[in-house]
Formats: C-alpha cells, sequence, structure tokens
C-alpha cells in the first residue's frame, strides 16, 4: 500500500508543478508580444535613421572620426549580453559558452580582454572567471533608449582616449519566437558606412547641413552606437521570453507525459493490490470450506 | 490646404507625431529656427530643448532630446531619442531631476568624466519644465 500512497504523492508534485510551467509560459508569452511589439515600433526610427546617415556618410570622408580610428587591437572590451533570469532553455548557456570562447581565443592571441556583461546572468557566471568592468545587471525588467544612452557611455569616452582599442558585442540575434542565434559582432572601430549602400549619390536631395556635415557625422555617430545597442537590448528581451516560451511548453508536456505514465503505474499497483486482496480472501475461504 | 506641412516626430517607442501642421519651430543646434511649407532642404542636429509646431490654430509642444531633422520642400522628419508632448510631462518628477542634477553639478569640477552626463541630464529637466509651463 506504501507505494500506491507514493506514486500518488509524486502525480500530485508533478501537477503542480504543471501549473507552474504553464503560467511562466503564459507570462512570458505576453512579454514576448510586449517586446515584439517595441521592436516594431523601433523598426522605422532605425530605418530612417540609417537613411540619413549612410547619405551622410556618402558626403563626408567619414574615415577621421575617432569612433573609426583602427588601431592594434591589443586591449579588447566584450559586451555580453544576456538576460537576467534564468529557465529559458538555452538562451544564456550558448552566450556564456560563445563567450569564454571568443575570450580564450583572444586572450591565447596574447590580447587584453575585459568583459562588459549586461544582465544578471552573464554577470554572475563570469564574475569570478575573468575581469569585469561597467557590469550592469536587472536590466531588462524595464528598460528605455537611456540604458543604451548610458552603456554607450561607459564605452564610447573610454574608447576615443584610448583606454582600449576594439569593442565586441556578444549577443543573441534574435530570428523568430523559438530560434535565436548567438552572434558576436564588432562595434568599435566602427565598420565604415555608407560605402556598402547602392543609394545613388547624385539622386539624393542636396540639404544645407547645420552645423557642417562633419560636424553633423560627429553627432550622428553616437546616435548610431545607441540604435546599434538598443536593437541588441531589444532582441535580447525579445529573444529571452521566447527562449522561456518554448522551454516552459517543452516543460509543461513533459509534465503532461510524466503524469499519465505515473497514472498508469499507480492504476496498476491499484488493480494489483486489489487481485491480491481478493486471492488472500479466496484462498482463506477455500481452507476454511475443506477444514 | 495647400500651406500645409507634413510632420512626423519619430522616437524608439514609437511615432510620436505623424500629421499636417501649418508651421513647426525646431531646436536646432544653431539655434531655433521655424519651418513653413517650401523651406529649402535642410538637415540639422537638434538640441535638447523644446519643439513646438501649430495644429489646426493651437500651439503644441513637445520636450525633445538629441536628434536631427531631415526638412524637404513638404515634410519634415524629426528624429529624436525621446519626445514627450508637454501635458504628459510630470513636472513634479522633471522639478526633482533638475535639483538633483544641479546638486551633483555642484559638487564636480567640469574634468569630470560624468560632468557632460549630469549637465544633460539637467539640460533635459529644465526642457521639459519649461514645455509643461507652456502647455494650456
Amino acid at each position: 500500500m506504501a507505494a500506491l500512497k507514493d506514486i500518488k504523492r509524486k502525480v500530485d508534485a508533478v501537477q503542480k508543478t504543471k501549473q507552474i510551467t504553464r503560467a511562466m509560459n503564459m507570462v512570458a508569452a505576453s512579454k514576448f508580444k510586449n517586446a515584439q511589439l517595441r521592436m516594431e515600433h523601433f523598426r522605422p526610427y532605425a530605418t530612417k535613421f540609417m537613411e540619413v546617415l549612410n547619405s551622410l556618410a556618402l558626403r563626408v570622408e567619414a574615415d577621421s572620426h575617432p569612433l573609426l580610428a583602427v588601431r592594434e587591437p591589443n586591449r579588447i572590451r566584450v559586451i555580453c549580453m544576456t538576460a537576467d533570469r534564468g529557465l529559458c532553455g538555452g538562451f544564456n548557456t550558448n552566450l556564456h559558452k560563445m563567450t569564454e570562447r571568443f575570450i580564450k581565443e583572444k586572450t591565447a592571441e596574447g590580447k587584453e580582454v575585459q568583459l562588459i556583461p549586461v544582465g544578471k546572468k552573464g554577470r554572475d557566471y563570469f564574475k569570478k572567471k575573468v575581469s569585469i568592468i561597467n557590469d550592469r545587471a536587472d536590466v531588462f525588467g524595464k528598460f528605455d533608449m537611456t540604458l543604451a544612452v548610458d552603456i554607450s557611455d561607459d564605452v564610447i569616452p573610454s574608447f576615443i582616449k584610448g583606454d582600449y582599442d576594439e569593442l565586441y558585442i556578444i549577443y543573441n540575434e534574435f530570428i523568430n519566437v523559438s530560434t535565436q542565434r548567438p552572434v558576436a559582432v564588432r562595434l568599435f572601430p566602427l565598420p565604415s558606412i555608407g560605402k556598402d549602400t547602392d543609394v545613388d549619390p547624385e539622386a539624393r536631395l542636396d540639404y544645407i547641413y547645420e552645423p557642417s556635415d562633419e560636424a553633423l557625422l560627429e553627432r550622428l555617430l553616437p546616435m548610431y552606437v545607441h540604435v546599434l545597442l538598443f536593437r541588441a537590448l531589444l532582441e535580447t528581451s525579445a529573444g529571452e521570453n521566447g527562449a522561456r516560451m518554448a522551454a516552459m511548453d517543452n516543460a509543461t508536456r513533459n509534465c503532461e507525459e510524466l503524469i499519465s505514465s505515473l497514472t498508469l503505474k499507480y492504476n496498476k499497483a491499484r488493480q494489483a493490490a486489489i487481485t491480491a486482496e481478493l486471492m488472500d480472501i479466496v484462498g482463506g475461504t477455500e481452507a476454511l470450506a475443506k477444514g | 490646404m495647400a500651406d500645409e506641412l507634413l510632420i512626423e516626430i519619430v522616437t524608439p517607442e514609437k511615432i510620436a507625431f505623424n500629421g499636417a501642421v501649418e508651421e513647426i519651430t525646431i531646436p536646432g543646434t544653431e539655434g531655433e529656427f521655424g519651418v513653413l511649407r517650401g523651406h529649402a532642404p535642410l538637415l540639422s542636429s537638434l538640441e535638447i530643448g523644446i519643439l513646438s509646431f501649430v495644429k489646426d490654430g493651437k500651439r503644441m509642444f513637445y520636450a525633445v532630446n538629441t536628434g536631427y531633422a531631415e526638412v524637404t520642400t513638404s515634410k519634415v522628419t524629426i528624429l529624436v531619442e525621446t519626445a514627450e508632448r508637454s501635458d504628459m510631462i510630470d513636472k513634479g518628477r522633471a522639478q526633482r531631476a533638475k535639483d538633483r542634477a544641479e546638486e551633483e553639478l555642484s559638487k564636480m569640477d567640469k574634468s569630470d568624466m560624468d560632468y557632460e552626463n549630469i549637465r544633460a541630464a539637467l539640460m533635459r529637466a529644465i526642457a521639459r519644465l519649461n514645455a509643461a509651463d507652456r502647455s494650456n
């Protein structure tokens, strides 16, 4: 009889777990919807911005700006953008692995690497392993452009000052709800802009530039960094919740499977117990009749 | 109406305004300037400040953060990192932000790394307060 009770208890426990995972799935779904909406709202801004930046870059010899300065990359900084929380499948783990590999490679080449973790999971994971600076944790609950501006304020002045020579960002590129791909992108020096666009320079309107076109570009470049960072933040936030949705959906399904197999086991055990009891009774009466 | 000007104010969060107006005043880097329909094509960066336009005879104010304005003969596109309509601004919060920034600034000198950031925060708070004062 003890086995029966044990199985029953297990079924109840799994049932509770299932409730939790299903609730988390629904929460993640609503957050995901939000994040996706924000990505959509951001798109016109980013597109318009790139249009102007590219047309401006076509006119100006942009290579002189300090954010485009190419130096011997001896000191490297890496922004690793993870989620604040776990329970989202391989979302964070894949990033950790990629970042670790990246750091190992660069260190093997004799370069000095510093990590800028954004998001709590990455911060906690790398805290004791590598040298970290300017870490930011618990940021994804509620964030806006200010966060991208804050991160830029950490990295832009120190790059211009020459504290380090290259900046990379490692984050999960958002492909769709269930797919995110970790990527490492070089942020500084900024890749030259406008060179590979097919805008016909003649077709563009000739603007009056205020202040001069160079000064304007100088103002737009930091904004470009904000755009890039904000996009990465949005993709991380959408990807995190998408990954959590998928993970929790799987977990709920696994719970269901577990429950049905446990229930089957329970019923079998119950039937076995009843049969055993019946046999006892039958055996008992037979013995009595004989006696 | 032939003398209407289309404007679009785009921020990373949303399109803050999109429609036809009679006139728009923009806080450019080289000073505030007004734009009517038929303006020569112009690309100007913006300062933290107040942007305003007249729609149906009524003037509306927005506190804006850095960005730029792209002017063509019939359309103005404003791209800013934030834009808040004056009647949506929380004056108390702006006032507190201003006080905090002023206090911090008084404690630092100009060589400080954060000086420019705090100064920008102060400018933003002042712009928001001014915009809020001008509504209604």
